[in-house]
């Protein structure tokens, strides 16, 4: 009896994997340009901000009062942790989340790419009628993204050699981002045996990965600070948070590897429960149950704003609780920016437009908002090019709405969004530099105002995506965020530093958005954003009119 | 009712096109498109993948304009008019791409609201007869049943005309017959119906007249009764003494066997032949007029060798 189940058991296994090494290929082919532009943007990122930080912080003693900057600032620690006064260890402080949390996100989408996706759309099905075992899609996903994120790491570890850094600190950053990012493949896969939808999926693996975030955030704001101020030590939810596990590794301070076993038996953990799970369910089917809904519409749905509203509340809500809680912690950090000296304070009044450094670093941090409520924008103008390329569209247009009003329902969606997102930036900014400056209902009522003073160069952008999405539909979307990243780059922020001749920078409405608070608001600039902005918008409906609507064949 | 050249039919034309041209970029997606819609009619719209049905129904949504040609729909143009003809017709696209996170009853509100409202009654009652649970979310439908919420969409709402574009594709044969149910009760209230399928039974139980769309135009146009006067009629005849049916060049398909013949002829040249039989003496005859099957396996058979028939003209 024995003796014939350890013979079938292997046999067992391997048939329920049969076929993976075929569809490992399949993955492996449909993913080759989209891994490779995970690569090269986050490499490219990686190597510019290194090389960035490298050329500012070539002093060190303006690196040491940087660093305490970061590890004194209890908002600060939130979203990094700071190992000592090292251009690594800076970097790591600024974009360790962020790229962690892209790599997460890259490893999540390939593995509902290649499980939960292919079973929604009816791939699976056929792809199941074959030689194909059970965990045949599972183990070809894990296998991709786990790939995907060990070539990440080797990138990262060369970019940031590139940047002049030293080379096994490099190489152990671009492994600890990268074990993040693993852990995440072990999290989708669990996820795509709960949930039955991709979306669903993915937003059980963003939420983990907004728990991570929390943990290792609060574990750094509540660790402690050694006496020269230039490195914190966690506390213990930094150690329940697979984002912590890889900021422990410390790379260009303490650099030990053994943070990374936790990362790495948290993913054997992760695929024997998701492998376990999916003995148990059924191909299309997860573990949850599906959700129900109201079996009628409500009053304020029963509108193109209503259903657009409908359709972008949820990252709508996302978008204001992470600028609610940026404006909270640029607020708290006008202490540390009135103490600033020197190189430090230059950087804030020449980007600000100010003498007064703390009134310059009002106005630029309100203008970076204003860029980020402009991603926003574009994301629910884009929408329309889902709409048309979806077939959604071919429903609502072929009732009594006009091609003008489809586009006023996101236009509304998104203007008004978008003053409200500045809103709750500018308002919740005003509270938290209350207590420093004195005067919160008039520093919330500046500030909302600097804030909304930002909305008309936010327009020009996304008045142009409205006029790509109308003249070049088929390619709007990498259109829509060219001419973003192209806004941002030659604006305020990355201009004046990449050294970009005077008319380019002109040509990003972000140099033109007033520096407010710091400088009077000046009408004629706001007027002539807002007259560029409508003349896009009457560009875009006029050859929206006259053009016939690309719908899925 | 302006310009409505309905040669056929009685009523006045619901819909109207001549020489309806549509090309995109090099390929001619309509070619020259002559298609009479009456109102008060249910017309079936028949023809191959790719043949056109779909771009015409969304030329005649004003959502693709007409390259040349000319178009009416309910007495008005459909690129220019669209969102006020809209009102009075209801559409069921052939895909039927809805949004994954809104109910099905959502969308049913939203889309009949959109048009200009609903009879509450029937929305309910068509609820009950499609067996559709409103509640569940579109991405938690199958494909039958997201069409079931288009089909409830456009139904529910009381209006001039239905655009039907293959709209039973994934129901099953009960669903298939409430469907049927669901367009007379339609037609008998006098509104008009446009019907594109690949069904045939479902065409022939359903339409007063058909017209067979092939590379772009249309190839044949009227009743049933008309269409099979246009094609061969099966014959198989027993006579006392052997009928010299293989020097008719009318007869076709001739097989004999001993005394039976069997052979296919048009029905216009029946007369003739049925008399030659006569004279050898007829001891069992039967005449079959062709099924709708080999009605449209006629049709589309010939887009085998359509390009030859086009250089032809």
């Amino acid at each position: 009896m024995t003796a014939t189940m350890s013979a079938t058991a292997p046999a067992r296994l391997a048939e329920q994997l049969a076929g993976t090494v075929r569809l490992t290929r399949l993955a492996a082919r449909r993913d080759r340009w989209t891994a490779v532009a995970w690569w090269a943007g986050l490499g490219l990122f990686v190597a510019a901000t290194t090389a960035l930080f490298a050329d500012t912080l070539s002093d060190a003693a303006y690196l040491e009062q940087e660093t305490r900057l970061v590890a004194t600032n209890t908002g600060m620690r939130l979203i990094g942790l700071t190992s000592g006064p090292t251009i690594g260890g800076y970097l790591l402080h600024r974009e360790f989340v962020m790229l962690a949390a892209l790599a997460a996100l890259m490893s999540t989408f390939a593995v509902i790419r290649h499980t939960r996706q292919n079973e929604e759309l009816g791939r699976a099905e056929v792809l199941g009628s074959t030689v194909v075992g059970r965990y045949a899609a599972l183990a070809a996903a894990v296998i991709v993204a786990l790939a995907t994120d060990v070539v990440l790491a080797i990138v990262l570890g060369l970019a940031i050699v590139a940047a002049g850094q030293p080379v096994a600190g490099a190489f152990l950053a671009g492994a600890s981002i990268a074990a993040v990012g693993a852990v995440w493949v072990g999290v989708a896969a669990v996820a795509c045996q709960l949930s039955s939808t991709t979306r669903g999926a993915a937003g059980a693996a963003a939420g983990a990965l907004g728990a991570a975030f929390v943990l290792a955030g609060v574990g750094n704001m509540l660790g402690t600070v050694d006496e020269a101020g230039l490195r914190v030590t966690s506390a213990w939810p930094s150690w329940l948070s697979p984002i912590g596990w890889g900021q422990q590794t410390r790379p260009f301070s303490d650099a030990t590897w053994a943070p990374l076993l936790l990362a790495a038996a948290a993913l054997v953990l992760l695929l024997a429960a998701a492998a376990a799970l999916a003995a148990r369910r059924d191909l299309g089917r997860g573990l949850w149950p599906e959700r129900r809904g109201h079996g009628s519409a409500a009053r304020w749905l029963l509108s193109p704003v209503g259903l657009t509203w409908r359709l972008q509340r949820g990252a709508f809500v996302g978008w204001a609780v992470t600028l609610g809680a940026f404006g909270l912690i640029f607020g708290t950090l006008t202490e540390q920016i009135q103490d600033l000296e020197g190189d430090a304070q230059d950087w804030w009044t020449q980007t600000g437009g100010s003498d007064v450094v703390v009134d310059g670093y009002q106005a630029s941090i309100i203008q970076m908002a204003g860029m980020f409520v402009a991603i926003y924008l574009v994301q629910v103008l884009l929408r329309m090019r889902v709409d048309e390329a979806g077939g959604t569209l071919e429903s609502v247009l072929a009732t009594g709405v006009t091609r003008p009003r489809w586009v006023a329902g996101h236009v509304v969606n998104g203007v008004a969004g978008s003053a409200a997102l500045l809103v709750v930036f500018g308002a919740s900014m005003g509270l938290t530099s209350g207590p420093v400056l004195g005067d919160t209902a008039g520093l919330v009522a500046d500030l909302v105002g600097a804030a909304l003073a930002q909305l008309p160069a936010a327009l020009v952008v996304g008045a142009a995506v409205l006029a790509a999405v109308s003249l070049a539909p088929s390619r709007s979307v990498p259109l829509g965020w060219t001419v973003v990243l192209a806004a941002l780059v030659a604006g305020p922020m990355f201009g004046p530093t990449l050294g970009l001749p005077g008319w380019l920078q002109d040509l990003s409405p972000f140099t033109h958005s007033p520096q407010a608070p710091a400088v009077p608001v000046t009408v004629g600039a706001v007027l002539a954003l807002i007259g560029v902005a409508v003349a896009l918008v009457v560009v875009a409906l006029l050859a929206l009119r006259r053009r016939d609507l690309t719908l899925p064949v | 009712m302006s310009g409505t050249d309905c040669s056929p039919g009685a009523g006045p034309s619901a819909i109207s096109t001549r020489a309806l041209v549509k090309e995109f970029g090099a390929t001619r997606a309509l070619d020259g498109l002559d298609l009479d819609v009456v109102t008060g009619e249910v017309h079936g719209f028949l023809g191959p993948n790719g043949a056109g049905k779909t771009t015409t129904m969304r030329v005649l949504l004003g959502m693709l304009r007409a390259s040349s040609g000319e178009v009416r729909l309910l007495g008005g143009d459909p690129w220019r008019d669209s969102a006020t003809l809209h009102r009075r017709l209801a559409y069921v696209p052939g895909e039927v791409n809805l949004w994954p996170n809104l109910t099905g009853g959502e969308v049913i509100d939203l889309l009949s609201d959109l048009r200009g409202g609903l009879v509450p009654s029937r929305r309910s009652e068509l609820l009950e007869r499609f067996e559709l649970d409103p509640t569940k979310q579109v991405r938690a439908y199958s494909k039958g049943n997201r069409q079931k919420v288009a089909l409830v969409a456009a139904f529910a709402s009381d209006v001039d005309l239905y655009l039907l574009d293959e709209p039973t594709s994934g129901l099953d044969p009960l669903m298939e017959s409430v469907f049927q149910d669901v367009v007379r009760a339609v037609r008998d209230r006098g509104r008009t119906v446009l019907l594109s399928s690949h069904i045939l039974s479902e065409v022939e139980a359903l339409c007063d007249r058909v017209t067979i769309i092939r590379n772009g135009r249309a190839a044949e146009s009227g009743t049933f009764a008309d269409l099979r006067h246009l094609t061969r009629t099966s014959v198989e005849v027993e006579t006392a003494r052997p009928a010299p049916l293989a020097g008719l060049a009318t007869v076709r398909d001739l097989a004999v066997d001993g005394d039976v013949a069997r052979f296919s002829v048009e029905v216009a040249d029946l007369n003739a032949v049925l008399s030659m039989l006569v004279s050898y003496d007829v001891r069992s005859l039967t005449c079959t007029p062709p099924t709708l099957e080999e009605l449209f396996l006629r049709q589309y058979g010939d887009r085998l060798d359509g390009s030859a028939v086009f250089e032809a003209v």
